[in-house]
């Protein structure tokens, strides 16, 4: 899966935010890519700063986040350098994502074929006249049955699973090179998850669009990635092809995740759960390895700067001084 | 949609009904006895009684109770006793004066209000965030007849350049033919120009008064509501849908940070409606606010229960716009509700 250019190329991105209690390190030396038609999983616990990466770097972070450094290169054009108009026109025609509990991510009070026009009159030439057949088309591609009615559905008159058809259509309504999906299962029932997923994959294989799955469910990301990106507290801690990942772990944060990672055999008693908890990321004296105060395998040098670096150029790198 | 109406309609006669009946038992409670007043001090113990006897107040309680209902189901809200003028039609001929006031000052705040609101909500912790809230806490603390006092003072008196607070218009000139009832508008039909800038000019005062009274409440829900929905799911879609901020700002943020706003602006309304007794009085504006106080102090019941009634008529037509105002703007809320 080695692409010799790849689509989005994040290097030693860095981000914070400024709050009433302090300065939070939200994301520190971040550096991955994602191939063109690639689909990659973003996987860790909640505040790893898997959702806050993809914000950073579609430029829509919280007025109180900040950038502090690094590039993010996509389609030639680095991301954390551009203007705001510059990403907005970006965002949504090449690089549209999707988020979790669709239900409240879509507008209360506009119809959804309204809101899948918006998107087209933004980033398309499509005459006024025809944005409605553009509109039902797209509903259409993500197979919500009766388009034609559904146009003019507000999202409180739909299931969750029918939002989160939505959501795509108004996200692949301009055909983008790159879908983000933020936890898209999240808050759905279990059956609609699966179907939502199926969709997302197939979408992503007959458009050839790089896929980034955000998730904190390892399992739902070995059964659609190909390739996985391992976050821990603002780090990425280690990157693999799906299959090398699980079968040798290199990270002990990543072997202690597929250790409570249950599938089909696994009796309850062998779950592990991850001792301790993530680091205060308001912390001034943050040590460079950021899973050393959970890990078994510390050492003194593990806290010493510089971080122990993922050597971008293996298919399978990890940032640990100490890996398994 | 007429469903709706009819319904609210229909609901709220419970309320004029108790309106009715508490309006009638507070008049005769007031202190102060109309029949005394109404013979003047130096009338004996007999004109008294007689003056008693023709405004029917030697009558019993009920029976004065059921007189005043058959009037009201006739149309007829009495007599004044102190203009010797039907109530009805000096209500309907004051009710233009308050009504052109309030919506002026409502139009007023909600021109300040809402751009600062917004303003205030997408630049939190800026110098425009600070002046909302001095504004905002300047209005909720100023009470409306010291500013009302104070606009006058300083911009008639001591500047010279707002007009004599004396009412609707300067004794130079002559109302327009009666049309609305609204001066301004009356005066641009009647196609003089002069006339309605004389009328504005009277204005300005007393709806800069009413503006500053209601434009905190409204700022701060319109800063507070898109606050919220700026920090909500559906605007980081709009946003990571890539669609420009002024699209995201009006047609996804504000439209639905309007629903806490119309309701607001609906109480608002009603607490214009309530301070215009005051207002009325510092402007010598003839509206009924001032009708109703002077009748209150000759204690004259008919234009007191007839001001109540028509306020209560007034609160209920404004609910219902509000309501018809909301399920146009929110497809949730459903009309058979």
């Amino acid at each position: 899966m080695d692409h010799p250019v790849p689509l989005l190329s994040v290097e030693s991105l860095g981000v914070e935010f400024r709050t009433r209690s302090g300065t939070v390190h939200a994301l520190e030396e971040i550096s991955f890519s994602v191939g063109k038609g690639e689909t990659i999983g973003v996987v860790g616990e909640s505040g790893s700063g898997k959702s806050v990466l993809f914000y950073a770097v579609l430029g829509i972070l919280d007025p109180a986040g900040r950038i502090t450094g690094g590039r993010a290169v996509f389609g030639g054009l680095d991301l954390v350098r551009a203007s705001p108009s510059e990403l907005e026109a970006i965002r949504g025609r090449e690089a549209a994502m999707i988020f979790q509990n669709p239900r409240v991510a879509l507008n209360p009070i506009r119809k959804v074929g309204h809101q899948i026009e918006d998107v087209l009159a933004r980033h398309t030439s499509t005459p006024s006249a025809a944005l409605r057949q553009r509109a039902i088309e797209a509903l259409a591609s993500v197979r919500i049955p009766d388009p034609e009615r559904r146009y003019d559905a507000y999202p409180f008159e739909l299931s969750g699973g029918l939002c989160q058809r939505i959501m795509i259509a108004i996200a692949l309504a301009c055909s983008p090179s790159l879908l983000v999906a933020d936890e898209p299962t999240t808050g759905l029932d279990v059956t609609t998850q699966a179907a939502v997923m199926d969709l997302i994959s197939e979408l992503a294989h007959k458009r050839k669009m790089a896929t980034v799955l955000i998730t904190h469910d390892l399992g739902l990301a070995a059964e659609h990635c190909d390739r996985i990106v391992v976050m821990h507290a603002g780090h990425v801690v280690e990157t693999a092809p799906t299959a090398d990942l699980f079968a040798h772990p290199r990270h002990p944060y990543t072997a202690r995740l597929i250790a409570t990672t249950p599938h089909g055999t696994s009796d309850l008693r062998s779950l592990a759960a991850i001792p301790g908890y993530l680091p205060d990321l308001r912390r001034g004296d943050l040590p460079a390895c950021r899973f050393s105060e959970r890990c078994d395998r510390f050492e003194a040098a593990c806290t010493e700067r510089p971080l122990a670096r993922l050597d971008a150029g293996q298919p399978h790198s990890v940032a640990c001084r100490r890996p398994l | 949609m007429l469903r709706l109406i009819g319904r609210r309609l229909l609901a709220a006669i419970p309320n004029v009904i108790g309106i009715v009946v508490v309006t009638f038992i507070l008049t005769r409670a007031l202190p102060g006895d109309p029949a005394a007043f109404y013979a003047g001090p130096a009338a004996t113990q007999e004109a008294v009684e007689q003056v008693r006897a023709k405004l029917g107040l030697d009558q019993p309680l009920w029976k004065q109770f059921v007189d005043y209902v058959g009037d009201l189901a006739r149309g007829d809200l009495g007599l004044s006793i102190s203009t010797g003028q039907q109530v009805l039609d000096e209500i309907l001929r004051r009710l233009p004066a308050s009504l052109e006031l309030t919506l002026l000052g409502l139009v007023v705040a909600c021109a300040i209000a809402l751009p600062l609101g917004i303003l205030a909500s997408t630049r939190p912790g800026s110098w425009i965030d600070h002046a909302c809230r001095l504004v905002t806490t300047l209005g909720v603390s100023l009470p409306i007849f010291f500013t009302g006092l104070l606009l006058a003072y300083v911009f008639y008196y001591l500047l010279g350049i707002a007009p004599p607070p004396v009412g609707r218009l300067d004794s130079m000139y002559s109302p327009p033919p009666h049309f609305t009832g609204f001066y301004l508008v009356d005066s641009l039909v009647a196609g003089d120009v002069g006339l309605f800038l004389a009328a504005g000019k009277q204005m300005i005062l007393p709806v800069l008064t009413l503006a500053i009274f209601v434009l905190a409440p409204i700022a701060r829900m319109t800063r507070a509501a898109m606050l919220g929905v700026l920090s909500s799911d559906f605007v980081r879609t709009a946003r990571a849908s890539g669609l420009s901020s002024s699209t995201v700002l009006y047609r996804y943020a504000f439209r639905n940070a309007m629903l806490p706003v119309v309701t607001t602006m609906g109480m608002v309304f009603s607490f214009m409606l309530g301070s215009n007794v005051v207002i009325e009085k510092v402007f010598a504006w003839p509206g009924i606010g001032s009708f109703a106080v002077d009748a209150l102090v000759q204690s004259d019941y008919a234009p007191v229960q007839g001001f109540v009634l028509v306020m209560a008529m007034l609160f209920v037509a404004i609910n219902l716009m509000i309501d018809i105002l909301y399920t146009a703007i929110d497809p949730r809320v459903s009309i058979d509700d």
